[in-house]
């Protein structure tokens, strides 16, 4: 099933991205003689960017292998990526833009008044954003691997110097409408065939899906393996609810937008946005079944989006397919992880890199080459880990990076938004127990699992326990310590919580 | 090999690196705390200790004045205060009231406290409270006796130190007053600091002022021209010059966002547009996700002004200007570039060196102005980057971070 066109479908949509990178900073720009400042992002095409950064190999992969392989059980995780959003806006959304942060550090920074947390949540950041680039790189591995027969290191390389290329070259910084573009070409991509692709099936005379096992239809059939199906569904729909407001690249995007109230509406469009594309997922792990029930040996469950077309249809069609739909892939890797390397990588230069470079250097180095270093390490170092460790499936390796999210940023976020006792002790208390406890789970079930048993569950699905362990230290330590409230609590708060509509102008 | 094999050594291999990398990493982090231990530690008499330990503690101490005389850095500089002097209880008080309380007896003497520092705040001397002065009904409370020494912020009592004792010794006389004048010179330092940042209010203060007079004059005379010819036009004209004005006259906070500085800043262009007409070009280049940045009031303003007025007034035949915005990942960087007659770069040097007071009324009025207030605001390297030559315009570039502790624009 190897052939010309997904190859070329590829290497189509990456010299794209690198000539949309050279020529993006003209897109960026508005060229106006006047009333161009009234020309703010609106919230639609600021969703539409979000939205596009967000979808990553997870969602168009990941999900419908998962499905696929395990089933209906796994529809929990598009319903998780969804229902975060809903936590985001009904808990965050809009404080978190009236606090003026830039980056998760930023708003430590500016809540706690520490450059301690603002440290550890530097630290965090850069775990996250690492775990979560491991799955995109590993997954484009992958989809070469599957569409050319070339070796798996390939496409993980082919990702990481584009993103390298592009980012350090200045292109795709946060230019708003190349992200917003990238959601309608990843929709176009999943979408259209999907409708052909149904259409297939009804001429096919509607052959009906074969599931692998008798529980793959069944409510806890997929989480089952573990033999603790409901520990696990709700471990994982805290992690997907709780972790996408600690992602290094959502907060990012949030600042563009010019108020709390845009703030708000950029995010019921997200749901939106994100709604619509969850649906077509599923159905291609469901016509998996229907057309390919037993994968060819050695090939991956996540590529069955991939597979499906040419089992569908043989000949010109599935290879047009094939070749969309490849195509699309490729720009859920790229997309998703110049943001996040951009997120990282800016991290890693302000607050770990910056100083350092300055001391060796003698304040040679411009802070565009401190950049420049940052980027490379933000993108070799999870390059170098998916080369290392086994691949665990796409979506379950980005099901981590959401629990270590959920059980680190999100006490931060919540409490330092709705609480006014939290003290600086106590949010350092609970990053670095929610931080060790959520990354020592993961990193055994990644370097050394799964594991069998209560403590095999316990350590693939951290975000049950990790979260609460986390939260009680951060209010029991806050409670325990009242002299460390920072000193602007109730200024900083009023600002988070004020809306601008009240505010005399 | 099977795949299942391969699974298997390619995982017994990483726990193993992973048991030796972590290995390494203790180690290594072993090593180096002993090492910091060792250097803080090494070899020390104790009266060195001594003097460590106390300067160690007014440190401490002395981090809490830095906003001046508050109650929140009063109370969480009482522990320290009370650690130097080893006394039993330690009071703060300022005119109004006791600020904090630190010690034993802190339940029934914290009333009696701003009582006794009444002849103290009135002398200005240090003062000695024995039995008569403090009586107290409990037998095992140590507040018997006290020193009161005043905490002055120039030559004016702003408030008292009050150290209380079983008995007062001379020495913790000495100590008392001793501290008292170290914290004193704390809140000098704390007062320089809000004098510096008086003196910057007045400085945009004065800012505002300049802007307006030969602009006010130029832009009415504009606007007047157009009164009979274009009533329209002239309308138009008189509502931005209204809008312009509010802005450039409100009372607000230091800081609004980069959105509601450019709209000023398109304002200021119509209304020098409608007194150069044609010979007055503009482009405005700006990324949208750079607009809701903060950052300090009329920064941009001042840049398009001088770029009007020194660059392109003095110029023969069309002149244009340009303004651009960009998105530099956590940065923002702003430009105002125009193709007018440029500058000699020692004189724009000058202008900036000499800023705030700068004597040469006749360059950048505003360049060291906005350079001094970006630097005060962001950090020596966040000021103006002026490139100009004569006869090559001039471009004046700065960046500004999209996140910065305490700059919030204020509406």
């Amino acid at each position: 099933m190897i052939s010309e066109l997904p190859v070329a479908m590829i290497t189509l949509v990456c010299l794209l991205t690198l000539g949309v990178g050279a020529y993006g900073l003209r897109l960026s720009r508005h060229t106006s003689d006047f009333y161009v400042a009234g020309r703010a992002v609106s919230p639609r095409r600021n969703a539409s960017a979000i939205s596009g950064e967000y979808l990553s190999a997870a969602s168009f992969l990941g999900v419908a292998g998962l499905v696929y392989d395990k089933g209906l059980d796994m529809l929990w995780f598009p319903v998780g990526y969804t229902v975060g959003y809903v936590v985001l806006l009904v808990l965050v959304a809009a404080p978190l833009r009236r606090s003026g942060a830039y980056t998760l550090p930023d708003f430590a920074e500016a809540r706690l008044e520490s450059q301690l947390i603002r440290r550890l949540s530097s630290l965090l950041v850069v775990a996250i954003g690492w775990l979560y680039l491991l799955p995109q790189l590993q997954g484009a591995g992958l989809a070469l691997q599957r569409v050319s027969g070339a070796p798996a290191w390939v496409g993980g390389l082919v990702v990481t110097v584009v993103v390298v290329v592009n980012v350090a070259a200045g292109g795709m910084r946060s230019i708003t409408l190349v992200q917003a573009m990238q959601y309608w070409l990843k929709l176009t991509a999943i979408s259209v065939p999907a409708f052909v692709l149904v259409a297939v099936w009804f001429h096919a005379g509607r052959p009906s899906p074969q599931p692998p096992n008798p529980t793959w239809a069944e409510p806890g059939g997929g989480f089952g393996a573990s033999g603790h199906a409901l520990y696990s569904t709700w471990s994982t729909l805290l992690a997907l609810a709780l972790g996408t407001m600690g992602l290094p690249h959502v907060l990012v995007r949030f600042y563009t937008n010019p108020d709390g109230r845009d703030a708000r509406r950029t995010t019921v469009s997200v749901i939106a946005l994100l709604g619509l594309f969850y649906v077509f997922t599923p159905l291609y792990a469901v016509l998996g079944r229907a057309f390919l029930p037993h994968l060819a040996p050695g090939d991956q469950p996540d590529t069955i989006v991939l597979n499906l077309p040419l089992a569908a249809s043989p000949g010109t069609l599935g290879q047009v397919l094939a070749a969309v739909l490849a195509g699309g892939a490729f720009a859920a890797f790229l997309s998703t992880a110049s943001g996040l390397v951009v997120s990282v990588a800016g991290v890693i230069d302000q607050d770990l890199l910056r100083r350092r470079l300055a001391r060796v250097t003698g304040n040679d180095a411009s802070s565009i080459n401190g950049f420049r270093i940052a980027t490379g390490l933000a993108v070799v170092v999870p390059y170098a880990a998916s080369r290392l460790v086994e691949p665990l499936g796409i979506a379950t390796t980005v099901g981590l990076a959401f629990a270590v999210a959920a059980a680190t940023f999100a006490p931060l976020l919540v409490l330092g938004v709705w609480w006014r006792g939290l003290t600086t002790v106590g949010a350092a208390a609970g990053l670095v127990v929610g931080g060790v406890s959520a990354t020592l789970a993961v990193g055994l079930t990644i370097l050394a699992g799964p594991f069998d048993g209560w403590a095999g569950v316990l350590l693939a699905q951290p975000a049950a326990w990790c979260t609460p362990l986390a939260v009680a230290a951060t209010v029991i330590v806050s409670l325990a310590t009242p002299r460390h409230i920072p000193a602007g609590t109730v200024r900083t708060l009023i600002r988070l919580h004020t809306p601008e509509s009240v505010l005399p102008s | 090999m099977s795949g299942h094999r391969l699974r298997r050594m390619v995982r017994g291999v990483h726990l193993q690196t992973a048991l030796v990398v972590s290995a390494v990493w203790s180690t290594v982090l072993l090593l180096w705390f002993l090492r910091r231990r060792q250097r803080t530690r090494g070899m020390v008499t104790e009266a060195d200790r001594a003097t460590y330990e106390t300067l160690h503690t007014a440190s401490l101490a002395a981090v809490e004045f830095r906003d001046g005389l508050t109650e929140h850095g009063s109370e969480r500089a009482g522990r320290h205060l009370r650690t130097v002097l080893g006394s039993s209880a330690v009071a703060v008080c300022d005119r109004i009231g006791v600020l904090a309380w630190e010690g034993a007896g802190a339940d029934h003497h914290v009333r009696q406290a701003r009582a006794h520092a009444d002849t103290c705040l009135e002398s200005g001397r240090t003062v000695v409270l024995g039995q008569r002065d403090l009586t107290c009904p409990e037998p095992d409370c140590p507040v018997r006796a006290a020193v009161v020494s005043p905490l002055l912020t120039g030559d004016v009592v702003v408030g008292t130190l009050t150290a209380y004792g079983p008995q007062i010794s001379p020495g913790l006389v000495r100590a008392t007053e001793e501290l008292a004048g170290w914290v004193s010179a704390q809140l000098d330092v704390a007062e320089a600091g809000r004098e510096r940042t008086r003196a910057m209010e007045a400085e945009l203060r004065a800012l505002r002022a300049q802007i307006s007079p030969h602009f006010v004059y130029n832009s009415l005379a504009a606007i007047a021209s157009f009164v009979r010819t274009d009533p329209e036009r002239a309308r138009e004209l008189l509502l931005e010059f209204a809008d312009f004005t509010r802005y450039a006259l409100r009372r607000g906070g230091a800081f609004t966002t980069l959105a509601d500085e450019l709209r000023n800043v398109e304002r200021y262009l119509v209304l020098e547009q409608a007194r150069f007409g044609e010979r007055l070009g503009v482009s405005l280049l700006i990324a949208p996700e750079v607009l809701p940045i903060s950052l300090p009031y009329l920064a941009i303003q001042p840049l398009v002004e001088n770029a009007v007025r020194h660059g392109l007034a003095a110029k023969v035949g069309p002149g244009h200007v340009t303004i651009t915005a960009r998105d530099r990942g956590s940065e923002a960087e702003i430009v105002v570039e125009d193709d007018g007659v440029g500058a000699v770069p020692e004189v724009i040097q000058r202008a900036l060196d000499n800023a705030p007071g700068g004597d040469d009324p006749s360059a950048s009025v505003g360049l060291g102005n906005v350079d001094a207030r970006l630097r005060q605001v962001y950090g020596d390297d966040h000021g103006l980057v002026v490139e100009t030559a004569p006869g090559e315009g001039m471009r004046v570039s700065f960046r500004v971070p999209k996140y910065s502790p305490n700059v919030h624009a204020s509406p």
